[in-house]
């Protein structure tokens, strides 16, 4: 009984897929700006002896370009403010914060800039980039998932590892994973 | 190899190791205790917090084979120029002492058991020490925090009365009271 409406509900998804997928390749060309409102950028550290920490950060801004004829053309701009980030537990939030990891005061941005979109599948994209976080640069690649489109509204969830050794802040090492798993929903409004 | 256990006038070898390992990684852990939460950089402060925890662990280790060689060892008592006074009050101070060795890494533990921080714990990054199963709190936290805190302070200031008492044995009444903890030969006889 419950298989079968699970079957026929996959069965439904996939024909509905390449139409939703031939939608969007018509409709979604555009520039969007990223709002806060509906996005959230998420994160989560594994520890030793199991578990992890998770934190957001509040505030960013960004842009979203969809290029109409060659989805390879399109452009992805991330600013993240280090200073907004929040794990739920203030001590923590203030490390974040200071020269131990982030610098916020002395580097108050993290910046991604796409350099390249590879389609992956129909709503699915590879996006690989340049993140520059306390002064270091790195390519990155992250994976975009479209999760909606309506009206001038684009909604984007994207995953992606960054090794945050890199960037300078190996503090906490081995205790804490150097892998930083990033989780975030990006919804770009039109214009 | 008979130097290694006590005798009925000297201290042994492992008696006299046990101690000095202990009693520097002691005196060790106060100085980097009080050093790392007065760090302003975050970095090392958390960097050096670690290390005190390692070092915590070590010495809980050493500390409980001392006890058990302690207890399954004679001890030599005191040499007959020592005063009633001394006889009397000595075993005590040691006593305590052993009782702030056990305490200090235990409270050391439980503050980072019930730490609503939930930083893990892995001596010298080598593997991770399971937390006290008690329950984490912000309370909690600050009643052991206290807690180490008072225990720390009142252990050094018995160690520091402890090291003076001995410099007078050794310099002021000349007996072989310090010279016996720092070999077996050349004491008791
Ligand atoms: C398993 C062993 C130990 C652990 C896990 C441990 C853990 C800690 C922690 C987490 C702190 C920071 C407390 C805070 O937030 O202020 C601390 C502070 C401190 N610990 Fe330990 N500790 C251990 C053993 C010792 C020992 C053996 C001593 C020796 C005296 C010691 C002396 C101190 C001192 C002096 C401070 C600083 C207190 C202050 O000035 O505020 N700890 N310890
Ligand atoms: C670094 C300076 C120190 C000096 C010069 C020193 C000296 C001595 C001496 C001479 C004795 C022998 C006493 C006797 O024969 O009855 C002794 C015993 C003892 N010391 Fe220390 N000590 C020092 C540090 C410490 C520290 C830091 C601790 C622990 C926190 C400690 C704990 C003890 C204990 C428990 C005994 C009794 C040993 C027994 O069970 O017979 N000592 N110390």
């Amino acid at each position: 009984m419950h298989a079968r409406t699970l079957g026929l509900a996959a069965a439904a998804a996939c024909l509905a897929m390449p139409v939703y997928a031939a939608v969007v390749l018509g409709d979604a060309a555009g520039s969007y700006t990223i709002s806060q409102a509906g996005s959230a950028i998420r994160f989560t550290i594994g520890k030793a002896g199991g578990g992890g920490f998770d934190g957001a950060f509040a505030r960013f801004k960004g842009t979203i370009r969809i290029d109409n004829n060659d989805v390879g053309r399109s452009k992805v701009d991330l600013t993240i403010y280090p200073e907004s980030v929040g794990t739920g537990q203030g001590r923590i939030d203030a490390f974040l914060r200071s020269d131990a990891v982030f610098d916020a005061a002395n580097s108050p941005e993290i910046q991604f800039r796409s350099t390249s979109v590879t389609r992956t599948g129909d709503t699915t994209a590879l996006v690989t980039g340049r993140l520059t976080a306390r002064g270091k640069t790195f390519p990155e690649k992250f994976n975009a998932e479209l999760d909606g489109l309506k009206g001038g509204t684009i909604k984007f969830h994207v995953t992606g590892k960054v090794l945050r050794s890199r960037y300078g802040m190996d503090v906490g090492t081995p205790l804490y994973s150097n892998v930083v798993d990033f989780d975030m929903t990006l919804t770009g409004r039109r214009g | 190899m008979q130097t290694i256990t006590n005798t009925a006038t000297r201290y042994g070898w492992a008696s006299i190791v046990l101690h000095w390992l202990v009693g520097l990684i002691f005196i060790g852990q106060f100085i980097l205790g009080f050093v790392m939460v007065r760090t302003s950089s975050q970095r090392t402060a958390f960097e050096l917090i670690q290390l005190h925890k390692s070092l915590g662990f070590l010495l809980l280790g050493l500390i409980i084979l001392r006890i058990a060689w302690r207890l399954g060892n004679a001890t030599p008592p005191l040499p007959p120029s020592v005063g009633t006074l001394e006889r009397r009050t000595a075993p005590l101070a040691h006593l305590a002492l052993y009782a702030f060795q056990l305490a200090l890494p235990l409270s050391g533990w439980a503050l980072v058991s019930v730490s609503t921080l939930e930083i893990p714990s892995m001596p010298f990054n080598l593997f991770v020490m399971p937390n006290l199963p008690l329950p984490e709190s912000d309370a909690a936290e600050s009643f052991w925090a206290s807690a180490h805190w008072y225990l720390a302070y009142a252990s050094i200031a018995l160690v520091a009365l402890h090291i003076c008492a001995a410099l007078r044995h050794h310099f002021l009444l000349r007996d072989s009271v310090l010279t016996r903890m720092i070999t077996p030969s050349s004491a008791g006889e």
